[in-house]
């Protein structure tokens, strides 16, 4: 798989990971917080009706009192007494004793005059004759009034009630407290933007509102029929949204209408809300990190395992290439073997023939032997490649002995002082003072040295700086030796054959291109392996890393 | 056959008789004429069948015996030579790598092995070598 695809494997497993974890969360966040949110808005709702209701009737309840106050008093005194102001006077005190709800007391005769008054205004000369409520009171015997402003010029409410005694009929009339009224319709504020008041039919205020002046658009749609029970609406924009309560009061045609602030009532919600998008949030949060984080992990595995299989898919493809050419190798070795030996014995035949004298005495005599001089030596030259093919060929059975790779280098280097210093190079020594003996076989090892010096010193040519170190590395109990030159390096091409039996940059004759290869499969057998590094204008680097307890492998 | 007085290191047919066996003609025909031109008395076998028939005629102190020959091979050959022959040395010539072949001919009574390619004059030392022996012995 290319790495594009492994880039790919990631995102898919990342997508997949993420679709399977987020879109769960999602939606059990999404539906466990409207489940709650309307739960909580119905609970809310109730809440609202039951309190509205309850509100509802302590002023219905207040007015009734009132109402049965005024009833008592008109009932319990004979019109005499009622019709002394002293005695009035006196009823008020005793009632502003228990509540300072009642402001006045007046008994009206039927004209509309005022028979007897009692309280803080000068009333007593006013008459109520063309007064709306005084023909209300006559008719309907007890009448709560609207709050007006009436005679006195500041608002207030009052209670009337009808007494008839022997066809003659008297009004007890009640100024309540419009202050005290507020307070009570006020009061069980619901959080800190609550509000209560009473509007009547028309929609006119009837007490004053906690915060300034009234949209009527507020309860505008409570207006009308009065109804039964109260009714939850929501006005307002997002922002100032409230709850509007109505609810019609029994005694009396007025709308009790409480505003709830949504912010307040609402908290709760609102803080679990807030809590469900931290949480979701951070929970997405962690997840989608988490996926990054695994998918990642894999990725970076799989690149490792799939680099780790080309380089174990190379090394085979080299050891079979290796075992290949080397039946070849054998193969044409052989042939040739038999050849050379014919032409070897025929050229000695021509040797022992020379020492003939007639031959001797021949004119050509010194070209015969020349020549057979020449079959003889390139008889040998070719029966050292072949000699190396072979080697080459051959399976090689390492002796395995405790071996230093720190001496085993300084000895092998004892071969190569002389062209070291003819050509002016310069040897530099990091041997690892901690580098312990591993099971090896010396002279296969010098071999592999000597190859890779040699090619150092020629891509050197003259000139340069060879350096030779080795190390331990405890971790994974291995010796590493390292032989890097400062010659040109090798080119891309080159590098893919460099391991190559017969491949060969050196000229014709001068190389047999098994050099490498040689080594190669002696590092194999020995149980290590061999790499290099190059750059061209920076020279080369071979790398070779064998185990401190190496087991034959057919062990 | 060249005249015997100007071979500089012995008489023709003086020297201890030798069978070379080899399935290469041409090897097989100038090692001979070399061998004989150094003293030895020399005919060649192509095959150990052959160098088993030229035995049963005619007795040879020395047989270099090639190891890697078709059919027959040198280690067959070797055993039968020295099961009716026991007194006869054989050099074996194995060619690279064949000292497993070398050793294990040796185990069966081979006077010694050689490997090829091997010059002249170490052939004639040891070939020597094999015939005093076998004297002494």
């Amino acid at each position: 798989m290319s790495f594009f695809g492994l880039k790919n494997l990631g995102s898919k497993i990342a997508l997949t990971a993420l679709g399977f974890s987020l879109i769960p969360l999602l939606a059990l966040g999404i539906t466990m917080y409207s489940m709650f949110a309307s739960a909580y808005h119905d609970k809310v709702r109730s809440n609202l009706v039951t309190l509205a209701e309850n509100k509802r009737q302590s002023i219905d309840l207040f007015l009734r009192e009132q109402v049965s106050q005024l009833r008592t008093i008109a009932h319990t005194h004979s019109i005499e007494d009622l019709s002394s102001p002293e005695v009035l006077d006196k009823i008020l005190t005793t009632i502003q004793m228990g509540s300072r709800t009642l402001i006045d007391l007046g008994l009206i005769g039927e004209d509309g005059r005022h028979i007897s008054y009692a309280g803080p205004y000068n009333l007593a000369e006013i008459n109520y004759k063309n007064e709306d409520w005084f023909h209300r009171v006559m008719v309907r015997k007890i009448y709560v009034s609207d709050v007006f402003e009436g005679f006195r010029g500041f608002p207030h409410l009052i209670i009337a009630v009808k007494v008839q005694v022997k066809g003659k009929a008297w009004i007890l009339r009640a100024t309540i407290d419009s202050d005290i009224f507020d307070s009570l319709v006020r009061w069980l504020q619901l959080g800190d933007r609550g509000d209560a008041y009473l509007v009547n039919r028309a929609g006119e205020l009837q007490t004053r509102p906690r915060f300034g002046n009234k949209s009527k658009e507020i309860y505008k749609h409570f207006l009308g029929t009065p109804f039964v029970g109260a009714r939850v609406s929501e006005f307002g924009d997002q922002k100032h949204k409230i709850f509007v309560e109505g609810i019609w009061l029994e005694q009396k045609e007025w709308l009790l209408v409480i505003e709830d602030d949504v912010q307040s009532e609402l908290r709760p919600l609102f803080e679990t809300q807030a809590a469900t998008w931290a949480l979701g949030g951070g929970g997405a949060a962690l997840i989608i990190i988490g996926t990054l984080l695994i998918s990642r992990m894999i990725v970076v595995q799989q690149e490792r395992n799939e680099r780790e299989q080309a380089r174990l898919n190379e090394e085979l493809i080299q050891s079979s290439k290796m075992a290949a050419l080397g039946k070849l190798a054998a193969g044409v070795a052989h042939e040739v073997n038999n050849p050379l030996a014919v032409i070897r014995e025929k050229a000695g035949w021509m040797r022992d023939l020379l020492e003939e004298e007639d031959v001797q005495g021949s004119e050509n005599f010194k070209e015969f032997e020349d020549a057979v001089d020449k079959i003889e030596q390139h008889v040998e030259r070719a029966g050292a490649v072949v000699h190396r093919m072979l080697g080459f060929a051959r399976r090689m059975e390492p002796i395995c002995n405790d071996v230093y790779l720190n001496d085993v280098l300084k000895h092998t280097t004892v071969f190569l002082d002389n062209e070291i210093k003819f050509r002016g190079i310069e040897l530099i020594w990091h041997l690892g003072t901690d580098v312990p003996a591993i099971q090896s076989d010396a002279s296969q090892l010098q071999q592999v040295f000597l190859n890779l010096l040699d090619n150092a010193i020629d891509a050197i040519n003259r000139n340069g700086i060879i350096t030779i170190s080795t190390s331990f590395d405890r971790g994974s109990d291995s010796v590493c030796v390292s032989i890097r030159d400062n010659g040109p390096g090798i080119d891309k091409e080159v590098q893919q054959r460099l391991f190559d039996p017969f491949f060969t940059t050196k000229k014709v004759g001068e190389g047999t291109g098994l050099g490498l290869s040689i080594s190669y499969s002696i590092v194999n057998k020995l149980g290590g392996t061999i790499r290099f590094e190059s750059e061209v204008g920076h020279g080369t680097e071979f790398i070779i890393i064998f185990p401190v307890r190496h087991y034959d492998r057919n062990e | 056959m060249t005249e015997t007085n100007k071979t500089p290191i012995a008489p023709v047919h003086a020297g201890p008789s030798v069978l070379v066996v080899d399935d290469e003609y041409d090897f097989l025909e100038t090692l001979v004429k070399r061998l004989e031109r150094r003293g030895f008395l020399v005919r060649g076998a192509h095959s150990g069948h052959e160098a088993l028939r030229m035995l049963e005629q005619t007795s040879y102190d020395v047989i270099i015996l090639d190891v890697m020959m078709p059919g027959m091979d040198g280690i067959e050959t070797l055993r039968e030579i020295k099961l009716a022959w026991p007194k006869t040395q054989v050099i074996l010539l194995s060619g690279h790598g064949g000292e497993e072949m070398g050793l294990r001919g040796m185990a069966y009574g081979a006077y010694t092995y050689l490997l090829k390619p091997v010059s002249l004059k170490k052939l004639v030392e040891t070939a020597h070598l094999a015939y005093e022996e076998a004297g002494l012995g």
